[in-house]
């Protein structure tokens, strides 16, 4: 009951414009088709269906073309742009819960793989003394659409550490985010959709991967799948068995569980990797 | 290499089978690469001031003020024609357009509308854009639009043929179509953008030209690759080179896909430093193009007034 | 007068603000030379003073070095890559930030045409700080050392044709691998690099990291005698070059240096013409010819002589010699009265010699230091504007025959820096790349640069490289 000795305030307390949390496609944040949505913290997330899947992969295949073929300095430049952007939205991201040590931990990895942009066809590419009068090169390329279970125990840093060593070199990735944690994932995709990343390189679904998985593992679109946070062993099986259907190159779940904060070193890029080799013969 | 001392089979006469092709094959190659850079670093001109003014009314002169569309009428030809006699109504001394390019069918409406302006009028024909027709079709398409008054004829080549390797038969069809056009300046559509490699850009340049092109022109603007500079940079360097072997100058018209004033000039910036002082004239260089006249119009009344003008203060015909 | 005349289009001088006068930076501050003197940096164009500099003596040299050491000692060398990293990283998007500045500033000091420092300079220097900051948490990766480690104090020594480029090829990789420097500018060109002191401070890297002694000859001298410094590098003249490494003789200090050069561009009858005329026309031109790895010697099979020469001429008299700060300009200024009187010397010997000298019509400012496009043909192997580095627009024009007599001629030179080759045959281009004594091989193209690509030179040219993944190799034990 109001106390009559006084007058009632004029101006209450500011309430909070809360935020709508869509899913990342092509480079817009559009609602699932299917029109779902399940709660997290309060927030209500989108639902991704197969359909969304489906989108997602559209999106990532009419990326990658010219994501695969911009320079290695012009892909190097967006990964340090979206470590710059990040730094930027620390705080926003220190308020979902993401400790402090792992937001910093996050854009520094970006910075780390925004340099192996241009070096990782030095380092993984070779030039091959063959027994002949050939000149013989052999340089990576990416492999094209990857699909990836982002880990669950590591809600930013473990994210960034699935999706930048896949873009880096030239794929275009779908992300299922954790089903626990889509918040900073969505909050990423923001910081990504003013990164000068193009559009569809990165696409984001939320929901339950367990239901949107198997559609990417067994979509012939789709050349690689990463399992790092398929933690259902029996979910993960299954996953690699559709993914050999069109014979996608798969990364296992992790054996024990990733200390995420360690040098990632550059398997995760070359596993994403193809190899050409060119054969030219030399002679007057 | 270029063709200086290069022997050209003599036009337009056709050459023996084969020969035409060994010609065209001995061709020096295009680095695209290359070609590429060189058209970006012409493309970094400053035109400003004079220059710009300059320039600008030398690009409205040589525009072919078109409209190629199913939906055309004598009304829209007619609102055209009027335009490109008179680009900007407030100002008498802005330039008349170099000439109205429109299908077969409006050539009458057209040239009733241009008469005695000055103002030249082209008809595409040949089966316009694909090429596609029996050889009698496209001679009567020509001759029908010369009847009806246009003389100037932008023809398509069978890039098919072209692409097949059949070079004698866009040669005999290139050169049937000059004879049916008579009098008619004739402007052959080499559709750059589906040849595929600047090599044959170059080739079909020359061909063209041996087969007694007055013009080479890019593009019909119907396919998604319409003109670029670095191909206008090969064609300006067949014709600069096609001069030098034979003494006959043709012309050269990109068209499609130039919009802005700024385009324009870096267009006329390559022309200036391929070939030279005498293709920068309407005679010998076109912009074939639809929205670009708005734009140097527009741009003139900005170095006439200061100001940035709108799309409000220019006429939509 | 032509009738399309390009209009006046100068580059605002505006953007750039330079001070009267410069002190040395050491130890992350700007200090006054320890006797006081100082030298004057012109614009070779006009010969307008830009600003009055301090020439670093003895003792000058003495404290960067120790400050140098102490930044390596306490700061940069413990300091964990990825950190120095960040601080690469910060200096690189400055350098992007401020670029028009410093593309400015380096027509003004140099005489580049700003189309070159714009287009050309700048974004190379951006991009080689950007590609070695990314090495410097990645050293264990480049195969050159199971445990990478910095050599300790660099003793850098660059020259006056891209001042601020060769400053970054310099630094960028001593710092990413975790050495300090201490860089000496060239006389002629000092301010750049004297505002990249000002960027170094900006981006907070720590003091002593990066220090600026700007001077001439003697000061380099000093520099590289210096026995705090564990490793020289230089770019310049062989005759320094010869120098530095007796002076460096007997000593623990590692050496890499990039010479000069007398390039051959090869062109075969098969070549594609137009791209080739071009090429020729950059190799030469570019910069004036103020480039080590020029294509000063063009070799034209003889069955395509007269063709290719002739469309090179009139390409040659396309190209716009004047105004450094002309957006529209191609060619600019020699970059010291004593640079044009080395060019006159051996054009007038290419003349004696009885080469035939060509120039196009080209009229030329009357202040300043000025040359116009050059080229002789009729030169043989034994004129010496075939032998000798001219470091000037002036090509010299020979023919060959077949591909071996083109291999012979090539390699017929101390020099092994660069060569060119124009064909259409992609085996002809490998065969020939191979059999060339030099450092690096432009097929179809020519003057291309990259950070991630190695540069440097076979023979008196040099050694080491630098760019790439070799480049790290000269700043790590």
């Amino acid at each position: 009951m109001p106390d009559p000795t006084t007058p009632p305030d004029p101006t209450p307390a500011r309430l909070a414009v809360r935020k709508t949390y869509k899913l990342f496609v092509g480079g817009k944040f559009p609602r699932s088709e299917s029109g779902r949505s399940y709660q997290v913290h309060q927030s209500n997330v989108a639902l991704a269906s197969r359909k969304d899947a489906r989108d997602a992969v559209l999106a990532a295949r009419a990326a990658v073309r010219a994501w695969a073929g911009a320079t290695a300095y012009n892909r190097g430049q967006v990964l340090y742009r979206v470590a710059e952007m990040l730094e930027g939205r620390r705080e926003q991201f220190v308020s979902l819960g993401v400790p402090a040590a792992e937001a910093d931990a996050a854009i520094d990895r970006w910075v780390w793989y925004a340099g192996w942009a241009d070096k990782i066809a030095q380092v993984y590419g070779s030039a091959n003394p063959v027994a002949g009068p050939y000149f013989n090169l052999s340089v990576p390329e990416p492999t094209g659409v990857v699909g990836v279970l982002a880990p669950a125990d590591s809600a930013l840093l473990g994210l960034v550490s699935v999706i930048a060593p896949a873009i880096v070199t030239g794929n275009a990735v779908v992300v299922l985010a954790a089903e626990a944690a889509p918040l900073p994932a969505i909050t990423l995709a923001e910081v990504l959709a003013t990164s000068d990343l193009p559009a569809g390189v990165v696409n984001i679904l939320t929901g339950r991967p367990a239901e949107t998985a198997p559609w990417l593992a067994s979509h012939a679109d789709v050349n690689a799948l990463d399992l790092t946070g398929a933690a259902d062993p029996e979910l993960a099986v299954a996953l690699e068995e559709a993914a050999a259907g069109t014979l996608k190159r798969v990364l296992r779940p992790p054996a024990a569980p990733t200390d995420w904060t360690t040098d990632p070193g550059i398997e995760r890029m070359t596993a994403l990797l193809e190899t050409k080799t060119v054969w030219h013969p030399k002679g007057m | 290499m270029t063709a200086t001392t290069r022997p050209v089979p003599a036009g337009p006469v056709l050459p023996g089978r084969g020969s035409l092709r060994g010609f065209l094959h001995g061709l020096p190659g295009v680095d695209q690469v290359g070609a590429e850079q060189r058209a970006a670093a012409l493309g970094t001109r400053s035109i400003k001031t004079t220059a710009k003014a300059w320039a600008i009314d030398l690009a409205i002169r040589m525009v072919d003020l078109t409209t190629l569309e199913g939906a055309d009428t004598p009304g829209k030809v007619r609102a055209l024609c009027a335009k490109a006699r008179r680009p900007d109504p407030t100002d008498p001394s802005c330039p008349a357009v170099a000439a109205v390019c429109v299908y077969p069918s409006m050539v009458p409406v057209a040239a009733e509308a241009l008469r005695g302006s000055g103002v030249h009028l082209a008809s595409v024909a040949t089966a316009f854009p694909s090429g596609q027709a029996p050889l009698e079709v496209k001679l009567a398409d020509t001759a029908a639009a010369v009847a009806a008054g246009a003389d100037e004829i932008d023809m398509v080549i069978s890039r098919g043929a072209f692409l097949a390797g059949r070079y004698d038969e866009v040669h005999e069809e290139i050169a049937a179509v000059k004879q049916a056009a008579g009098a008619a300046h004739l402007k052959v559509i080499l559709e750059t953008g589906e040849l595929g490699t600047y090599d044959n850009v170059r080739r079909a340049s020359w061909l063209a030209m041996l087969a007694g092109a007055d013009f080479i022109k890019t593009s019909t603007g119907k396919v998604p690759v319409a003109a670029t500079l670095p191909v206008t940079l090969v064609m300006l360097e067949a014709v600069r080179d096609f001069r030098a072997a034979t003494g006959r100058q043709v012309g050269v018209k990109p068209a499609g896909g130039i919009r802005t004033s700024k385009d324009a000039i870096k267009y006329l910036v390559l022309v200036n430093e391929t070939a030279g002082d005498r293709w920068l004239d309407p005679d010998w260089f076109r912009f074939g193009a639809s929205t670009l006249l708005n734009d140097l119009l527009m741009q003139r009344a900005k170095l006439t007034t200061g100001h940035y003008s709108g799309p409000d203060y220019v006429t939509v015909d | 007068m032509p009738a399309f005349d390009y209009a006046p289009a100068p580059e605002s001088r505006a953007v750039v603000d330079l001070r009267p006068s410069y002190g040395l930076f050491i130890g992350g501050e700007f200090v006054d030379p320890a006797d006081g003197s100082a030298f004057k940096s012109v614009t070779p164009a006009s010969e307008e003073v830009l600003a009055e500099v301090a020439e670093a003596g003895p003792a000058d040299v003495d404290r960067a070095v120790r400050a140098a050491r102490a930044a390596y000692d306490d700061v940069w060398g413990p300091m964990p890559g990825a950190q120095r990293a960040k601080y690469l990283y910060r200096i690189a998007r400055i350098v992007q930030e401020r670029s028009r500045e410093l593309a400015v500033l380096e027509s003004l000091d140099n005489g580049k045409p700003i189309r070159e420092s714009r287009d050309v300079d700048l974004p190379l220097v951006a991009a080689h700080v950007f590609y070695y900051a990314g090495w410097a948490d990645k050293l264990r990766y480049a195969g050159l050392s199971a445990e990478p480690a910095p050599l300790g104090v660099a003793a850098q020594v660059i020259p006056w044709n891209f001042p601020l480029l060769m400053l970054a090829w310099k630094i960028a990789p001593a710092l990413a691998c975790g050495n300090t420097v201490v860089l000496k500018p060239a006389e002629t060109t000092p301010l750049s690099a004297l505002l990249f002191a000002e960027i170094c401070q900006q981006a907070e890297l720590p003091p002593g990291v990066v220090n600026i002694v700007t001077g001439a000859g003697a000061t380099g001298a000093a520099l590289v005698a210096h026995p705090g410094v564990d490793k020289v590098a230089f770019t310049g003249s062989t005759e320094v070059g010869r120098a530095i490494a007796r002076a460096v003789a007997g000593t623990r200090k590692r050496l890499s240096l990039e010479l000069g050069g007398k390039a051959a561009n090869i062109v075969f009858d098969d070549a594609p013409v137009d791209q080739a005329v071009e090429g020729i026309v950059n190799g030469i031109f570019f910069n004036q010819g103020h480039v080590c790895c020029a294509g000063s010697r063009l070799l034209i099979q003889e069955s395509v002589h007269d063709e290719v020469l002739g469309a090179l001429k009139r390409r040659m008299a396309r190209l716009r010699v004047g105004d450094p700060l002309d957006k529209n300009t191609d060619v600019g200024a020699i970059n010291s009265a004593a640079q044009l009187e080395r060019i006159r010397e051996l054009s007038a010997a290419g003349a004696a010699e009885g080469a035939e000298r060509w120039s196009p019509p080209c009229p030329l400012p009357e202040r300043g230091f000025w040359f116009a496009p050059t080229l002789f043909t009729g030169v043989s192997q034994a004129h010496r504007i075939a032998r000798e580095e001219i470091f000037g627009p002036v090509l010299s024009v020979l023919t060959f025959r077949t591909p071996a007599e083109a291999v012979e001629k090539a390699n017929n030179t101390p020099y092994g820096l660069s060569a060119g080759v124009w064909s259409e045959k992609g085996s002809r281009i490998l065969a020939v790349a191979d059999k060339l004594r030099a450092g690096v091989v432009w097929a179809n193209t020519f003057n291309m640069f990259d950070p991630t690509s190695p540069f440097g030179g076979y023979k008196e040219s040099g050694y080491g490289r630098e760019g790439g993944r070799h480049g790290l190799e000269a700043y790590l034990a």
